[in-house]
């Protein structure tokens, strides 16, 4: 369970030791892929919490849902709109949702264990 | 929890903990890092480029002193044209002067602009001096600095951006203005009603003024070279 979390601090720790920036454009792009990388961990999460994990969905909806987010972000660039937001608000309410359904497994499961332990 | 869920999901935890932290580090130098270096930059170009000049205004006043000297020389033969020099340099700003006159001092208004009101009207610009100066030689002054700036006929007195510019040097508030002439006349002239001073003070603009009898003024520094104009030899069409 704890594996994720450690992989994110070893990630910031590679990052920290490797001092690279973004080029400033494109740090917008860098946003969206951050939600898209925080919006399959949480879905993610949930798949395996609901014992549905495939990992072949799982990568492709990673890179299929960061390849349309840097599009529409390329193309509200073009045409002078946000469009970038329409990604945002999908991954933000994404992370939500999956975090409200892993919140329900959660409870669930520690109150089953609960009530076996009272019987 | 699967083990190849695991896997997966800490693989992608290690890529978005890579690009977390250079984009917070892109967003920080980006506040900080490029302003400051461009700022930086600038500074010391201005300082090279300040420090030329003061070096060229130093080979100025010695080959002046030169001249002086050399003209001093001559002084049977070249009296006449001394003091023919003499008034055209008086008159061209090229001369230290002195006598009684007038000091205006402004500075920035400390009142706080309510919200909706421009700033901007509680900041003294280079019009309000431009103005100033304008009436102090409508009323008879005969040489006038700012801030230590001699006014000459090539001087401008233009906006820099948070200063003013004054014969291409840049001062700040408080803008100091002396003028020598009558005093008296000059304080009138400034105070005129609906004059330049009654128009700033509006503004909260903190002006002094201070009747001197003895002003000393600095001679106009600063380019003194024709690059363009030349004297016209010949009469024109008479």
């Amino acid at each position: 369970m704890w594996l994720p979390v450690l992989g994110l601090m070893v990630g910031v720790a590679i990052g920290l030791i490797f001092p690279f920036t973004f080029p400033v454009a494109y740090t917008r792009y860098v946003a969206v892929a951050i939600l898209a990388a925080l919006d399959s961990v949480f879905g993610g999460l949930r798949g395996s919490i609901e014992e549905q994990f495939d990992p072949v969905l799982f990568v492709t909806g990673f890179f299929s849902n960061a390849l349309l987010a840097a599009g529409l972000t390329y193309l509200g660039d073009r045409l002078g709109v946000e469009i970038y937001y329409a990604a945002l608000f999908a991954f933000g309410v994404r992370i939500f949702q999956n975090l409200a359904v892993m919140r329900r497994h959660l409870v669930d499961h520690f109150r089953r264990r609960a009530g076996a332990n009272l019987r | 929890m699967k083990r190849g869920a695991q896997i997966w999901i800490t693989l992608i935890c290690i890529l978005l903990g890579v690009i977390l932290t250079a984009q917070i580090r892109t967003q920080a130098s980006l506040r900080n890092d490029i302003p400051t270096k461009r700022i930086e930059e600038m500074a010391s170009l201005l300082k090279q480029a300040e420090s030329e000049r003061d070096a060229l205004r130093t080979q100025v006043k010695k080959l002046t002193a030169q001249l002086d000297e050399v003209m001093s020389k001559e002084n049977s033969v070249t009296a006449g044209m001394q003091e023919e020099l003499k008034r055209a340099r008086l008159i061209a700003g090229l001369t230290p002067v002195e006598g009684p006159g007038l000091v205006v001092t402004l500075n920035d208004s400390t009142r706080v602009a309510q919200p909706g009101q421009d700033p901007n009207l509680f900041l003294i610009h280079d019009e309000d001096l431009l103005k100033l100066v304008n009436e102090l030689k409508a009323a008879g002054a005969e040489a006038i600095t700012v801030n230590g700036q001699r006014i000459v006929a090539l001087s401008e007195i233009r906006c820099a951006g948070p200063t003013i510019s004054v014969n291409n040097t840049r001062i700040a508030p408080p803008y100091v203005v002396e003028a020598i002439g009558d005093p008296d006349s000059l304080e009138t002239a400034i105070k005129m009603r609906g004059g330049i001073l009654e128009t700033v003070q509006f503004w909260g603009i903190q002006v002094q003024i201070e009747k001197k009898d003895k002003l000393t003024l600095p001679a106009y520094v600063g380019g003194e070279k024709f690059r363009f104009a030349r004297p016209v030899e010949k009469e024109a069409q008479p």
